[in-house]
């Protein structure tokens, strides 16, 4: 994995300074169901290739990022603030 | 061939040239009663104990790479059965009893060596719940000896007992605990399962798996399809791809595990010892290396190698509990790629198809569970009945709220 991370509120930061939450998954309503649920909770694609992830700039802005990395490379892309990848979602 | 001391005599004294192959390297045939995907440790159990106690021995063990070239051979070669829950204990006690009775079993030296397994404790609550593990252990038939500060400074001197941080306040010992060769384990099982007419046809990648009716018919290989009876998939470390060609979406991610090697030393810790306030494990190999670990680099991987930052903590945490290593030089260290699942405990079970089987989600806990992961699949596979010891391991546990959270860490699999 690349030693520097670039990071959307602070630049180029070494990647020591950020935690990595896992896989990025759109939670269900509260009602969904069981099986939503269970989905949600349980299950994962686990990609063999592109992989987006909640990353938490632990030692640094301490924002929610979402970044996408290849989990064969461990080469990391796209690097944007959750907020913002969620904004992007919402939008029509 | 039997291997024994009088075949070793004999073929000594005619320039060892009696030697064969330990397994031979057939053509798949066109159709097999069983199918197992992945011939790594479990696979290979799995085709040793379906053809030595099932009586099914029209068996294929299909590997992408070749025999020993996964996990089983990038582990830390450590076997235990020190578990707390009811639905993991006695299936690690079936393992170790059948590491016990291995090489006799399958006439392979696999150099089974029960040096003991010893877990630090640092604090009075970490002590308690040791003695609670100790206690679970003992109710369920497996030794356990909860030993104090003095005691484990008689074993191992060395320890940095006065840690400002983390003072060493004694350890939970099982002393039928140790170390296995790792590779011997794979290739002995591969030599009982090819002496009893199982198949295991390296270099074969299965690439898709063709289903009719709800019934697997086979599946496609690169070297060609292949049909079969029932599909085995214990393909560890790529349980969700494989399973995803048959539509089967599983509870688990693929995280890399690092594991190191040093240089030589002479002979120094005489058994396998854990530090309790972080995660390290360190043992010694019969040719002086020390074989430790720690935990998962924390992020999905398909790599088989790691981060530094892995290997930086790894060391550190050694350097707390060990101050010697600072001396001494790592020469190797790998990665292998483990099916975490998402309460840390394995599945060994139906699918939604009538005869697919899955074994999978082996956490990095798969290598102390070779024999009776192997025994409770092939069970499982013959009399379509899970063997009595590995009745929790099922894949709709988490769905149905039967999780077997070994560590308490919920669903989050990087934390297991």
């Amino acid at each position: 994995m690349a030693s520097l991370i670039s990071c959307p509120h602070c630049g180029a930061r070494p990647k020591e300074e950020f935690t990595i939450k896992g896989a990025v998954l759109s939670r269900p309503a509260a009602d969904a169901g069981h099986q939503a649920w269970t989905d949600y909770v349980y299950l994962r694609d686990n990609p063999r290739g592109t992989h987006r992830e909640y990353w938490h700039h632990t030692s640094g802005c301490r924002r929610w990022l979402v970044v996408t990395r290849d989990t064969v490379s461990h080469e990391v892309g796209f690097c944007q603030d959750a907020a913002a990848a969620k904004l992007a979602e919402v939008r029509p | 061939m039997r291997y024994s001391a009088l075949s070793i005599l004999l073929n000594g004294l005619t320039g060892n040239r009696g030697w064969r192959a330990a397994w031979r390297d057939p053509q798949p045939k066109a159709h097999y009663d069983v199918v197992i995907v992945g011939g790594g440790g479990h696979g290979l159990a799995t085709a040793y104990y379906l053809a030595r106690e099932f009586g099914i021995a029209n068996v294929a063990v299909l590997e992408k790479n070749y025999v020993g070239s996964g996990n089983v051979g990038r582990n830390t070669t450590i076997i235990r059965s020190n578990y707390l829950l009811p639905g993991n204990n006695p299936f690690y006690e079936l393992s170790m009893k059948l590491w016990e009775g291995l090489e006799r079993d399958f006439n392979f030296n696999a150099m089974v060596s029960q040096r003991g397994v010893l877990n630090l404790y640092h604090s009075d609550a970490q002590r308690d719940a040791y003695t609670r593990r100790g206690n679970a252990m003992r109710l369920h038939g497996v030794d356990a000896e909860l030993l104090d500060r003095a005691a484990v400074r008689e074993m191992l001197p060395f320890l940095d007992f006065d840690n400002a941080r983390f003072p060493i306040q004694g350890g939970l010992l099982q002393r039928r605990g140790g170390t296995v060769r790792h590779d011997a384990v794979a290739w002995g099982y591969a030599r009982g399962a090819d002496s009893r007419g199982v198949d295991i046809i390296q270099n074969c990648e299965v690439t898709a798996i063709r289903r009719e009716n709800g019934r697997v018919t086979g599946v496609e290989t690169t070297r060609g399809f292949i049909g079969c009876g029932k599909l085995a998939l214990a393909a560890a470390g790529n349980s969700s791809n494989v399973a995803a060609m048959a539509d089967l979406r599983l509870p688990i991610e693929s995280h890399v595990l690092q594991a190191f090697v040093s240089e030589g030393l002479k002979p120094f810790i005489n058994c396998v010892v854990t530090f309790g306030a972080g995660h390290f494990y360190v043992s010694q190999s019969d040719k002086g290396g020390l074989v430790f670990g720690g935990d998962i680099d924390g992020y999905n991987s398909y790599a088989q190698r790691g981060n530094l930052a892995t290997v930086e903590h790894v060391a550190e945490a050694g350097k707390a509990m060990i101050p010697a290593l600072s001396r001494v030089r790592v020469l190797r260290s790998w990665g292998g790629i483990m099916d975490m699942s998402m309460d840390g405990s394995p599945i060994i079970d139906h699918t939604y198809l009538d005869n697919l089987y899955l074994n999978a989600g082996w956490c990095y806990g798969g290598f102390k569970a070779t024999p009776a992961s192997g025994y409770c699949f092939a069970h499982l596979i013959a009399r379509d009945q899970a063997q009595e010891t590995a009745r929790a391991f099922r894949l709709d546990r988490f769905e149905r709220g039967f999780l077997i959270d070994e560590k308490g860490m919920g669903a989050q699999p990087n934390l297991h």
